[in-house]
């Protein structure tokens, strides 16, 4: 128990201590990496609960492929972060306005947070013991019996939108040579190779 | 009474835990050794030459030579080049290759870490292996070395995908995520039979995640150099090596869990299952990497748009349909295991 307290209080100090450096951090790459450190230590967190499923799934996704692609863009992008930085006197204002806002927001609606009177019911129901069934039994008979629709409907979402950014940004330019596939298969070598006997000293 | 608790409760079990990591990591290090120095000799061979053959009997010293070598040199680390990161790439990449092997069950119950989803935790770990390499690239600060890392990032977020589905499709066969049970669901017929066209896109998947030929686009010596490894010398450049072959050699353990039977014997018959399982995994491997190898002696290397083409027009949607079809079939035969 000492143990899992000790690990738990490491985890969740590194996380947030990561999850501020990638705010506070001067260059953009370092933040990116500090992400993935948090994202690391939540994992960590996960299998602390026993969620080990959840703890590699969020391993895969986001550290594997999703913070890959913002590595990949942030060291492609030449930004300049003094020029960034020299209006940052001029919009603070603003910038605590919006920040004020939104926590009174947050703050009502937790506030205002009641308990729905057919979730003690909901937790009534039998939940496997965990010992029982691993995790992603449980999670695959929750996800593909009861919320079957809602996961299907969110993966549709997904869809949609990954079919929305490559048609935003598909277009075909005139003047690039392309390979086309097909026109290569189809070409047949005695067409297109032709055998010449080179004499010594002869040429072409 | 407490004090006593204390060293039986907590300091033995971390020790023991200790042990079994060096248990592991030391044969697979000495591994990595014989395999560089297997390689070599496979490709002498299939070139007409003799390969090592200088230090020590039949040359078999050659990657202890090599390994002092790269000890006795001296690290330069480029002024523009980002210190920390820069040293930190090469032990990720290190690193990574060796964290895998917890979880590889050797034989029935030979296994450090039994964990209910241990074929996630290698797909986790074979999607980090990116990192060293993008971070190298960039630490650097060289053209060549961010060249070669921009490469291999896509590469090797491309062939993961299809990787993805070579282990739902596993998955869907054994009915777990467990390691052990998929070896153990083996028992009758070994994997790459029925799941044939998966097995093909994960040994390629696999030779693409490990950038080697013909995927070697992100180190093509003749462009880049050496890619993201152009400014890294001595023991930050061996760490390289050794992350990558251990790499190598982990995806090839994988690959003989998922589709070739783990340590089960080909027939349970009498000659067959008196040679212990951990020597027929380790043969099995072996045999593996020699694929690899040979696959190196003898390719041309890919060019970048191929590469991409064969990722995600014909290995993606080849996998998705296949997961697809077998999800199908198990169901409609009534093959699902329970």
């Amino acid at each position: 128990m000492v143990v899992q307290a000790l690990v738990f209080y490491g985890l969740a100090f590194v996380a947030v201590a990561s999850g501020v450096m990638v705010v506070v951090s001067r260059n953009p790459v370092h933040s990116v990496l500090f992400l993935i450190l948090a994202f690391f230590n939540a994992a960590g967190l996960f299998v602390l609960m026993g969620a080990e499923f959840l703890a590699m799934i969020l391993i895969v996704v986001y550290v594997g492929a999703v913070a890959v692609l913002f590595l990949f863009v942030v060291m492609m992008l030449d930004i300049n972060f003094v020029e960034l930085r020299q209006g940052f006197l001029r919009y603070l204002p603003i910038g605590t306005l919006i920040g004020l806002v939104l926590l009174a927001e947050l703050i009502l609606v937790v506030g205002g947070w009641t308990v729905a009177p057919e979730v003690p019911q909901a937790l009534g129901t039998p939940i496997p013991p965990p010992n029982e069934v691993s995790n992603i039994d449980a999670l695959g008979r929750l996800i593909y019996t009861r919320y079957v629709l809602l996961f299907q409907i969110s993966g549709l979402v997904l869809l949609i939108a990954m079919i929305g950014a490559i048609v935003l940004t598909l277009r075909s330019r005139v003047g690039v040579k392309k390979q086309s596939i097909e026109t290569q298969n189809a070409r047949d070598p005695a067409d297109v190779i032709k055998v010449i006997k080179v004499t010594r000293g002869g040429g072409v | 009474m407490a004090e006593s608790n204390f060293w039986v409760d907590y300091i033995l079990p971390l020790l023991l835990i200790v042990g079994y990591i060096a248990a592991i990591v030391v044969p697979v290090l000495l591994v990595v050794a014989v395999v560089t120095y297997g390689e070599r000799k496979i490709w002498a061979a299939m070139q007409y030459r003799k390969g090592p053959n200088v230090v020590g009997p039949f040359g078999l010293f050659q990657p202890l030579a090599d390994g002092l070598k790269l000890l006795m040199k001296e690290t330069i680390i480029p002024t523009g080049a980002n210190r920390i990161l820069f040293i930190m790439a090469p032990m990720i990449m290190f690193a990574l290759g060796l964290i895998g092997w917890a979880v590889i069950p050797f034989d029935t119950h030979l296994v450090l870490a039994d964990i209910n989803v241990g074929i996630l935790y290698l797909f986790a770990v074979s999607s980090l292996g990116v990192y060293g390499i993008i971070i190298a690239g960039w630490a650097s600060n060289s053209k060549y070395g961010f060249l070669g890392a921009m490469r291999s990032a896509a590469q090797m977020v491309s062939y993961e995908v299809s990787i993805g589905f070579v282990l739902v499709t596993v998955m869907l066969a054994a009915g777990s995520l467990n390691l052990s049970d998929i070896v153990e669901a083996q028992k009758g017929l070994w994997f790459f039979i029925p799941l044939a066209p998966m097995f093909i896109i994960y040994f390629i998947s696999a030779l693409a995640e490990t950038n080697r030929t013909p995927f070697d686009l992100p180190e093509a010596e003749g462009e880049l150099v050496a890619g993201y490894q152009v400014e890294y010398s001595a023991m930050t450049w061996a760490l390289f090596m050794l992350g990558e072959y251990a790499n190598i050699v982990l995806l090839s353990g994988l690959c003989v869990i998922l589709f070739l039977g783990g340590w089960l014997p080909p027939f349970h018959v009498e000659p067959f299952i008196w040679i212990p399982g951990v020597v027929w995994f380790i043969a099995k491997t072996a045999f593996v990497i020699f694929l690899f190898t040979w696959v190196r002696a003898t390719m041309p290397r890919y060019r970048y748009d191929q590469l991409m083409r064969l990722g995600w027009k014909v290995f993606l949607p080849a996998s998705l349909a296949w997961v697809v079809i077998t999800a199908g079939a198990m169901h409609l035969f009534g093959w699902m295991p329970q």
